[in-house]
């Protein structure tokens, strides 16, 4: 990982090349993230690719419920060449969940990018191919947000075994 | 090119964005229409459904076919997802260990190395070396078990079944270990927060050196069996070859990635419990075809049994779990002697430890690749958030190139060497 | 030389059973010797037995393995537990050929409806057998991702477990090969002589407020 001292060198990088790219750092355990503007991922996600980063190992959404802005995207990004990782994080909100796609830039974020759609709702702008891909395709609702319940069914005892299977039971 | 979203494209969100997706989605209905035509003959899709003999899990893929020759290929995913990171979320960090292990169902040792690895960053605590080793004990065990199955199987898809008994025969020994040192066959919920849950037993390390004694003279036995059989080294010399940049650009990790000639793992590049102790060599392709995959893959059972050697001969004393009480539960035998031993369990059996806020990303070498634990926590007993990145999720997006222009029976062999678990990919 | 003529000896001996077959043929033997002939040579049952007989001794398991489940249940067909002893090797790779299918694995909501397809084009009869915790139950996972089998499906036999052992599965299927040849294991109660103690639901509106007992089966909202 970056030292926190080169986690604000690449901050200030990337502050110098557009000023409101990055919004900011965060840096705990041992673990560099750069909270960056969404409209703008794609700059710093280039910027990284100079620098070095050139593989992404993970691409996944997390919600932040109930901080807003809710939805993050998050980019963890790995120079195999020094064996260091960088996470980048966006934050966008439930209102207006849209944020740039990257397939042209990493081809490997196609499914994860099809993964946060389906399960938080997050719609990537310019993917080729933005369909659910682990639920059904008419499937409502985006599961791994906080505020979707677990779901299940009931716990069966004798009282309840006949109302809640089907006739098969 | 624009940053900000489409250029063309409609910015009155909802209801174009439906239309967009149900047209999509018609893409990839199968339908009784002709998909077109090729360069001689007219396409066909054919869908290889959720449930046929050789997809290893249920992957459904939709191939448009050219007579023989695949001309694309499309999978689809999601029959077997089971929302373990949404229940994840509703367990405390103990219990979660036994969820996530059923992820990757043939690599759950690594499992749940990686998400006790994620809370052990977040938390600070030190895991013992007694328990390091005992962790890189089982997980290469684990690898040498996973790749059996691998070879079993894909043996028994490109019709050299009597490979089968073989590999399941040494499966069985490796079980027989599991079941010795944590009563379980598989998803051993061994691996706690800390170290490992309980020590090995007596008997386990006379066992472990007898099954090391023989696996390289079985692994021999398995070469033997492949490299005289014409048939199966003409189906897998030659098909599937992608090269590395592609590879690369698709995030592939693992043994794929090494068959295509970059020596990438984990291990050596950012060693984490203890393999730096330990010397071995990490085989590497030339090629990338299928036979590069096979042979890599063979090649890492032998470095695994050489990584057990050393760990078992040179396993020190110690804890096999973290002494920290607020983490690990005290032995019993210390409950009737010392109240805060009471204490410490009673608060950790009901509601768990808690975690300091954070988020941590930790990343393990898996039989499959870089099997990567995002774990984000709020302060509570409960995780906020957990995210395994799944080596075959994005493994599976290199099948589209390597399976292009080439026949069918390749794409098998394409698709039995991919090595792709269904329960990673779905989650 | 002095010929003795005697009676003929011993009829459990085989010379003497062979001489005694023509007498058969002619209709000479004798009612007891008869029935004797007869029940020493000749099987009895009903057609139900017999052929439920033939059908639990050639089970055709379908190739279907969902997720972790599937990996025990390979170990079946591996040789420490051979399935191929009890004549049960063949898998069969299309719905059409089986008659059996082992559900092993959890069952997702977006393979529950391919699932049932797979049993429907099965021909009768046909019997499925829910392998481990998670189609039985929801298992680990109780969310929204998942379906219990018996929801959309008849199951013949539930193996718990997660997943169950290899010699738990075959226990399974034996059970069930019992089930078809009209056997059925008793249940615990007769095996206990646990008789009386099933649980008696009251039909709504029986009890009275002088029951001593104040719980009622369906009481537990909190529970």
């Amino acid at each position: 990982m970056p030292d926190a001292t080169g986690l604000e060198l690449t901050a200030q990088e990337l502050r110098d090349s557009d000023s409101d790219s990055i919004r900011d750092t965060e840096f705990h355990r041992g673990r560099a993230v750069l909270v960056a503007n969404p409209e703008k991922i794609r700059l710093v996600l280039e910027h990284l690719r100079s620098k070095g980063y050139t593989f992404l190992a993970s691409l996944h959404g997390v919600d932040y419920y109930p901080h807003e802005p809710r939805l993050g995207v998050l980019y963890e990004m790995l120079d195999r060449s020094t064996v260091d990782r960088i996470s980048v994080k966006a934050r966008v909100s439930t209102d207006a969940p849209r944020i740039d796609s990257v397939v042209d830039m990493f081809p490997g974020a196609n499914f994860p990018e099809r993964e946060v759609y389906d399960m938080f709702g997050v719609v990537f702008d310019g993917h080729p191919d933005l369909r659910r891909i682990l639920m059904p395709e008419d499937y409502e609702g985006h599961p791994q947000r906080r505020d979707f319940p677990v779901g299940g069914e009931p716990v069966l005892f004798t009282y309840n075994e006949e109302q809640s299977y089907g006739k098969y039971m | 090119m624009t940053l900000t979203g489409r250029g063309d494209s409609e910015q009155s969100g909802s209801t174009t964005l439906t239309e967009d997706y149900r047209k999509r989605e018609e893409s990839i209905t199968f339908s009784s229409e002709p998909a077109g035509t090729g360069e001689t003959h007219e396409l066909l899709t054919l869908n290889i459904g959720p449930h046929h003999p050789s997809t290893h899990g249920v992957l459904r893929l939709l191939a448009t076919l050219e007579g023989e020759v695949v001309r694309d290929i499309k999978p689809i995913i999601g029959y077997v997802h089971t929302g373990i990171e949404k229940t994840a979320e509703d367990k405390a960090y103990w219990k979660v260990i036994p969820v996530v292990e059923r992820m990757d169902y043939l690599g759950y040792y690594f499992n749940a190395m990686a998400f006790c690895g994620a809370v052990e960053t977040l938390l600070g605590t030190e895991v013992p070396p007694r328990a390091q080793y005992l962790r890189v004990i089982h997980l290469e065990l684990n690898r040498i078990a996973s790749h059996l199955v691998w070879l079993g199987t894909s043996a028994l898809d490109l019709g050299a079944i009597s490979m089968f008994w073989y590999c399941y025969r040494e499966r069985e020994l490796i079980l027989d270990l599991f079941e010795m040192s944590s009563g379980q066959r598989m998803h051993t919920r061994y691996f706690q927060v800390g170290g490992v849950m309980e020590d090995i037993p007596r008997g386990f390390e006379q066992k472990l050196r007898q099954f090391l004694k023989i696996m390289p003279p079985r692994a021999d036995q398995y070469a033997d069996l492949f490299e005289k059989n014409q048939i199966l080294l003409e189906r897998l010399r030659g098909t599937g070859i992608v090269d590395r940049e592609t590879l690369l650009e698709l995030n592939v990790t693992g043994p794929l990635l090494r068959a295509s000639g970059e020596p990438w793992d984990l291990r050596k590049a950012a060693p984490y419990s203890s393999y730096d102790h330990f010397d071995f060599k990490i085989p590497v392709g030339t090629v990338g075809d299928n036979y590069d995959r096979f042979r890599v893959r063979h090649a890492e059972i032998y470095q695994s049994v050489n990584i057990i050697q050393q760990a078992i001969d040179g396993l020190p004393e110690g804890e096999h779990i973290t002494t920290d009480r607020k983490v690990a539960l005290p032995p019993r035998h210390e409950l009737a002697t010392s109240m805060e031993a009471l204490i410490h369990h009673f608060k950790l059996v009901t509601e768990g430890f808690r975690v300091p806020p954070g988020e941590a990303y930790y990343p393990i070498e898996g039989p499959r690749g870089e099997l990567g634990c995002f774990v984000r926590s709020d302060g509570s007993a409960k995780p906020a958030r957990v995210h395994m990145r799944d080596p075959s999720f994005s493994n599976l997006q290199a099948l589209a190139p390597m399976v292009k222009d080439s026949y069918i029976a390749d794409l098998i062999a394409t698709l039995a060497m991919l090595d792709p678990i269904l329960g990673g990919i779905d989650r | 030389m002095e010929v003795k003529r005697q009676k003929l000896g011993d009829v459990n001996d085989l010379r003497v059973r062979r001489h005694t077959a023509p007498d058969l043929l002619r209709g000479d033997m004798e009612d007891k010797d008869l029935e004797r002939y007869v029940t020493e040579r000749v099987l009895t049952t009903t057609v139900e037995r017999a052929v439920g007989w033939a059908q639990g001794n050639s089970l055709y398991p379908l190739t279907f393995g969902l997720a972790c489940c599937a990996m025990e249940q390979i170990h079946i067909v591996a040789a420490r537990v051979d399935i191929a002893r009890f004549g049960f090797e063949a898998f069969r790779a299309s719905p059409r050929q089986a008659d059996l299918i082992i559900l092993s694995g959890r069952v997702s909501i977006k393979m529950a409806p391919v699932i049932r397809r797979i049993w429907d084009q099965m021909l009768e009869p046909k019997w499925a057998i829910s392998m481990g915790a998670c189609c039985t139950s929801m298992g680990v996972f109780n969310n929204y991702a998942l379906v219990p089998s018996d929801k959309f499906m008849p199951i013949a036999v539930h193996v718990p477990g997660c997943p169950p052992r290899p010699e738990a599965l075959m226990h399974g299927i034996l059970k069930l090969r019992d089930q078809i040849q009209g056997n059925a294991p008793a249940g615990w109660r007769d095996r206990y002589e646990a008789e009386g103690t099933e649980e008696v639901l009251p039909e709504a509106g029986t009890q009275d407020s002088a029951d001593i007992s104040v719980f009622r089966p369906g009481d537990t909202a909190g529970a």
